[in-house]
């Protein structure tokens, strides 16, 4: 598939500022946008894909959605190559929307190196910044509290309990099952079995969440290699086909969140849709455990179960390999075996992997494993998040 | 757990969009962002709204009056337990904060708060938020 004569750019604005004291780089942002967007005759509730780099303030392109307020998107790309990342974007934003990934891809530019902001290079450089900041438009309303992981996923699980009234002890059902299936795992980072009831009395984090429903942290990485179909032919092992895939961020909505739901319930339909399968289709699944919570709302969110009906899902072995109804992180998962440098993302894809090949342990095989889904949310379920559903296909 | 929590607080990054509400703070007034064209409030203040992408967004006072939407203490810091949470302005948006002046065991979803304009180390005062 080539991009030629697949896009087109209908939108260019240049910010008339050359010294913007005044502004933020996340307004710059935002003016620049309006100006793109007003010139192509388009308005920010029409863009579905979001491309920023570098000089994005904060959490870059979840900052600037949540910022710019944008409502709809559903494909995301900061590739972060310097002073050319822009001209790479409209590159990346064509191949996305001849793929299907967005129709209307909004690419910003902005920054205050005039004024305090960051200059590329060593020394900075710029008059002094008066005391005022230029970082993440949030910053000053957001990080002086304390947010933590454990406490902003704390937050939601308390509101999950507060709606649906689960409980601490569906929670622990999740990590129980991972460590069912982490006791196989020579490489687990925590191998042994625990009870709902270790988990429950184990220290208090952060509440509603004890020291057992979060994950481990540990040293280490993992990597991917995603090749053409000539390519897969020529090559020995088993065939992995990607047939789906989902993305969206979810992000306070200008104060209107609802802390109940994940990014999932958008990532998880747009994947299936495009996979041309159902939740219930799916043998396995990697779900993303930064903690029990995680799992529960991932679940309900994809639509393995109802809204609200996770905790009874979870509960007595509904995850364990063999016993329940959706094997989940067979390897032992973020919770038992493997967090590396924070992000699970990848150790999700490699799992089902292993599933779909036949490699996993014989004890958490899943039988006849065609089919997976690997779905993962970065950032903080409770503030704003990046959500990411793929759907894969042992081929015959 | 029957302590009261207290948190202390450090300075704020302030931008020059948010300047206003921290020069607001130091005066002891709590501001939102209200938008003139949709007439929405948001949270976090921005000049351009979030809702309706329009920049005719003003400060307006608020009386900071609220109810807790959800929270989380952390059981372990240096300057012992404290409870992150949102709050449910009556304006509408939810608000990122700390309830402090409460025992652990008495923050409740639902509870009824009101903000107070806390101090902090070197920078204008936040707002936080207590039992009202």
């Amino acid at each position: 598939m080539s991009i030629k004569g697949k896009a087109y750019l209908m939108g260019a604005y240049e910010h008339p500022t050359r010294d913007a004291p005044d502004k933020t780089t996340a307004q710059l942002h935002a003016e620049c946008a309006r100006g793109a967007l007003e010139d192509a005759g388009l308005g920010f509730d029409d863009v579905d894909g979001y491309f920023c780099a570098g000089d994005a303030p904060g959490f870059g392109a979840l900052s600037m959605i949540d910022y710019m307020g944008l409502k709809n998107v559903r494909h995301m790309d900061t590739t972060e190559t310097g002073g050319s990342s822009y001209i790479l974007h409209v590159a990346h934003a064509a191949q996305a929307i001849a793929a299907g990934k967005c129709q209307v891809a909004l690419i910003t530019l902005a920054g205050r190196p005039r004024n305090g902001g960051n200059r590329p290079g060593a020394g900075g450089g710029g008059r002094p910044p008066q005391g005022l900041s230029d970082g993440a438009p949030e910053a000053g309303f957001e990080s002086i509290y304390g947010g933590s992981t454990h406490n902003t996923y704390g937050m939601c699980a308390m509101r999950h309990m507060y709606e649906y009234g689960t409980t601490s002890e569906q929670l622990a059902w999740i990590k129980v099952a991972a460590s069912h299936h982490a006791q196989w795992n020579e490489h687990a980072f925590l191998k042994n079995v625990v009870t709902v009831e270790e988990v429950v009395n184990s220290r208090m984090i952060s509440d509603p969440l004890h020291l057992l429903d979060c994950c481990v942290v540990t040293d280490g990485g993992g990597a991917l290699v995603v090749v053409s179909p000539e390519i897969a032919r020529s090559l020995k092992r088993p065939k992995v086909k990607l047939l789906g895939a989902g993305e969206a961020p979810k992000v306070q909505q200008g104060g209107k969140l609802d802390l109940t739901y994940s990014g999932a319930v958008w990532s998880g339909p747009r994947a299936f849709e495009e996979a041309g399968v159902k939740p219930a289709d799916i043998k396995y699944a990697s779900i993303y455990d930064s903690f029990t919570i995680t799992v529960l709302m991932q679940i309900e969110d994809l639509g393995f179960c109802g809204k609200g009906e996770g905790g009874r899902f979870v509960a007595d072995g509904g995850l364990i390999s063999g016993v329940g109804k959706l094997p989940f992180n067979t390897d032992g998962g973020g919770l038992c075996n493997n967090h590396p440098t924070n992000r699970g993302g990848i150790t999700k894809v490699i799992e089902a992997v292993r599933q779909l090949r036949g490699e996993a342990h014989p004890k958490v095989q899943v039988p006849n494993c065609d089919l997976a889904v690997a779905h993962g949310t970065g950032g903080s379920l409770g503030v704003r998040h990046g959500a990411a559903t793929i759907v894969l296909e042992r081929e015959a | 757990m029957s302590e009261l929590m207290t948190r202390p607080i450090a300075a704020p990054a302030v931008t020059v969009e948010s300047k206003p509400f921290f020069d607001a703070a130091a005066e002891g007034k709590f501001l939102i962002k209200r938008c003139t064209a949709c007439g929405e409030a948001h949270w976090y203040p921005r000049t351009i709204c979030p809702f309706c992408h329009s920049d005719q967004t003003v400060w307006e006072e608020s009386p900071g009056e609220g109810v807790v939407y959800s929270f989380s203490i952390l059981r372990k810091s240096p300057s012992g337990p404290y409870a992150l949470a949102y709050v449910t302005l009556a304006e509408g948006p939810n608000v990122l904060t700390n309830i402090v002046d409460v025992a652990p065991d008495d923050v409740k979803i639902g509870m009824r708060v009101k903000v107070k304009l806390q101090d902090t180390e070197g920078g204008p005062p936040v707002p936080v938020f207590v039992p009202a």
